[in-house]
């Protein structure tokens, strides 16, 4: 049994999807190290593979070959309903559609992952409430998604992502419905959450001034990782 | 989790109040078509029911035959042939007979005080009380063989016949006249209501049938034996061996038709809960179908909700829902919606029987075990058309259901 203290380890991951008869790779051959607490930015053109691989570390999708480890666990060969607990308790997502349940309040959209882990309503509430305040909507908390401007709803969508504590955040594209300056309050909100609670997050996106918020840069091409590298994360403004 | 579910159920069910309450419509229909065509059926074969018990099912009766004079045919009782004797040895001697009575009818004007009614008179023998059934009223009593014996003019009245003579006063000992002769009351029958042709059973004065006889008619013979057979069962065979004993009695040569007619209630009695039973299966099987078809509009209205609600099942299913938990979900709504509209169905059958109970005066009968049945099969209608929508969610793709615009 390999120990495995990465958060994240992939090894030799292949995706290939079948069109028919034609044989379309996705992924040929990713490893990939994340260590607990990084803020990740996976950058390339649409057609790179990110979103593939995105799927794959958010338990959505298979892998044709090769292993994925999630905190010291072979995830990727999982049943349907083994994935959807860890999705549940592991993977919290934030997506460029904000994807929440439309003419529901804001307090129950982040209700809604701790309904599929049995816990009580009182206690649903009151970390659906806690959420929402650690990332500054504790006022709007009965507002339906269209009552909320991009920012908030993007905003309720973090704060369901966290309610159950998970160990990883994957974003995808999460500013790119978003205008710039909204966009850069999302970012720094999830810069607070990594600096502060040491949260893990994994960044998709193909703008570089949103990637430029990460600590580290993945860049895609072709189903391969062609550039790995640590950079200096853009300072936020609110930081002394 | 139950709970939960149900509130999702009912709030995805709130969000499309119209569409929702369209769908179930056809549940509501179904189950009130269902609950409101038993009623009228089950009302039905109870009525059919009630008149054949106050007929009796072992119940014969024996009419005079007609006869051919210079080529002209009387009617049925046309010969005089049928006597009170026959009826004692049909009592006496066929073994399948419990009892027999001779009867003796005719209309005549009754008179009490100065009030006076119309009514069929029954000469009649002790018997005729059990054949019948008969109640007699808690102080009176019925005609007893003393009475027959030695022609006592004595009488019981119909509840009909007591109305309208003696109105709000006690009937018994009281005095009535038929045709000028008095006859004192011995009691009042219990009521049997009507017969299924309307004929009021209740609208009768009943006497010895020697009375009758010698005082009012005039006559040696009888109009007809009124028999029981010792069962329902029995009443062919008694059939049978009360011709034979007849024919005998008669002295009827081989070749020559019989000078009586031997009619058995129980095969009436029988159409007729037949024909009842008939008719409820075929309504009951009409609205069935009209709940069958409910069930398909749920379907295919879940059918529609899972394709709305892709994206949702998406969301969901990110955030950690298991196939079941969907399905779960889905099953749900549509059982909730079917219990529902099975529900109401319930109150809209309920209410339109007793509206075609009220306005159309037809008997409906409400049985609390079919109102049973109607909840569990709207339940079970939602569960079963319910299925094939929340497997089609529950087998979505995640990232698929997440992309789906």
């Amino acid at each position: 049994m390999v120990q495995v203290n990465e958060l994240i380890r992939v090894r030799d991951l292949h995706k290939i999807y079948r069109m028919g008869d034609v044989e379309v790779p996705a992924l040929c051959g990713i490893n990939l190290d994340i260590q607990r607490g990084e803020f990740v930015a996976i950058m390339g053109a649409s057609g790179s593979g990110k979103s593939t691989f995105m799927n794959i570390l958010g338990c959505l999708d298979r892998p044709t070959t090769g292993a994925y480890y999630l905190d010291g666990q072979e995830v990727g060969s999982l049943s349907q309903d083994a994935w959807a607990n860890i999705r549940n308790r592991k993977i919290g997502f934030v997506f460029q559609g904000f994807n929440l349940l439309p003419r529901t309040s804001a307090l129950e959209n982040v209700e809604l992952p701790m309904m599929y882990n049995g816990l009580h309503s009182g206690g649903r509430h009151q970390r659906a409430l806690e959420a929402l305040s650690s990332v500054g909507l504790g006022e709007r908390v009965h507002h339906t998604p269209n009552q909320l401007s991009g920012g908030q709803q993007q905003r309720v969508a973090i704060a369901r992502a966290l309610v159950n504590h998970p160990a990883l955040v994957l974003a995808d594209e999460p500013t790119g419905n978003l205008d710039t300056k909204t966009s850069a309050e999302i970012m720094e909100l999830f810069q607070d959450l990594n600096l502060k609670e040491g949260l893990t997050i994994v960044l998709v996106t193909h703008e570089a001034d949103v990637a430029a918020y990460a600590q580290r840069q993945i860049h895609f091409r072709d189903g391969l990782v062609i550039s790995d590298q640590a950079v200096r994360p853009r300072v936020q403004r609110l930081q002394g | 989790m139950w709970l939960m579910t149900l509130r999702i159920a009912l709030r995805a069910l709130k969000r499309n109040k119209l569409r929702s309450f369209l769908t179930m419509l056809g549940i509501i229909i179904g189950v009130g078509a269902v609950i409101a065509m038993v009623a009228i059926g089950e009302g039905a074969k109870a009525l059919v029911r009630a008149q054949i018990a106050t007929l009796g099912t072992n119940v014969l009766v024996i009419l005079p035959g007609t006869a051919t004079q210079g080529g002209v045919r009387t009617g049925s009782g046309g010969v005089r042939t049928l006597v009170d004797s026959d009826a004692r040895a049909i009592m006496d001697e066929v073994p399948s007979v419990a009892l027999a009575s001779p009867t003796i009818r005719r209309t005549e004007q009754v008179v009490a005080g100065n009030l006076n009614w119309a009514t069929v008179i029954q000469g009649v023998a002790p018997e005729i009380q059990q054949i019948r059934d008969w109640q007699v009223g808690e102080e009176g009593r019925f005609i007893n063989q003393a009475d027959v014996d030695n022609a006592g003019k004595v009488a019981l009245i119909g509840q009909t016949v007591a109305n309208n003579i003696f109105g709000n006063e006690d009937p018994i000992d009281g005095v009535i006249r038929i045709r000028k002769i008095p006859f004192r009351v011995i009691g009042v029958l219990g009521a049997k209501g009507q017969t299924g042709h309307g004929t009021d059973q209740d609208d009768v004065v009943m006497i010895p049938y020697t009375t009758m006889q010698k005082r009012i008619m005039g006559i040696t013979h009888v109009q007809g034996i009124v028999v029981s057979a010792v069962s329902a069962e029995k009443t062919q065979e008694a059939q049978v061996q009360i011709t034979a004993l007849l024919r005998q009695r008669h002295r009827i040569p081989p070749d020559q038709d019989d000078d009586f007619f031997v009619r058995n209630l129980s095969d009436i009695a029988e159409a007729a809960s037949n024909s009842a039973r008939v008719m409820a299966i075929l309504l009951g099987s009409i609205a069935s179908v009209s709940l069958f078809v409910g069930g398909i509009g749920i379907m295919n209205i879940m059918l529609v909700s899972v394709t709305e609600r892709t994206r949702e099942i998406g969301i969901r299913m990110a955030v950690g829902a298991r196939k079941k938990d969907i399905m779960l979900q889905f099953i749900v709504e549509a059982v909730v919606m079917a219990a529902i509209g099975g529900a109401l169905g319930i109150l809209l059958g309920i209410s339109s029987s007793s509206v075609i109970n009220r306005m159309m005066q037809w008997p409906v009968l409400i049985r609390a075990d079919i109102i049973g049945v109607a909840l569990l099969v709207s339940g079970g209608v939602g569960v079963f058309f319910g299925f094939y929508p929340a497997q089609k969610a529950a087998n979505l793709d995640p990232i698929d259901a997440l992309r789906y615009e």
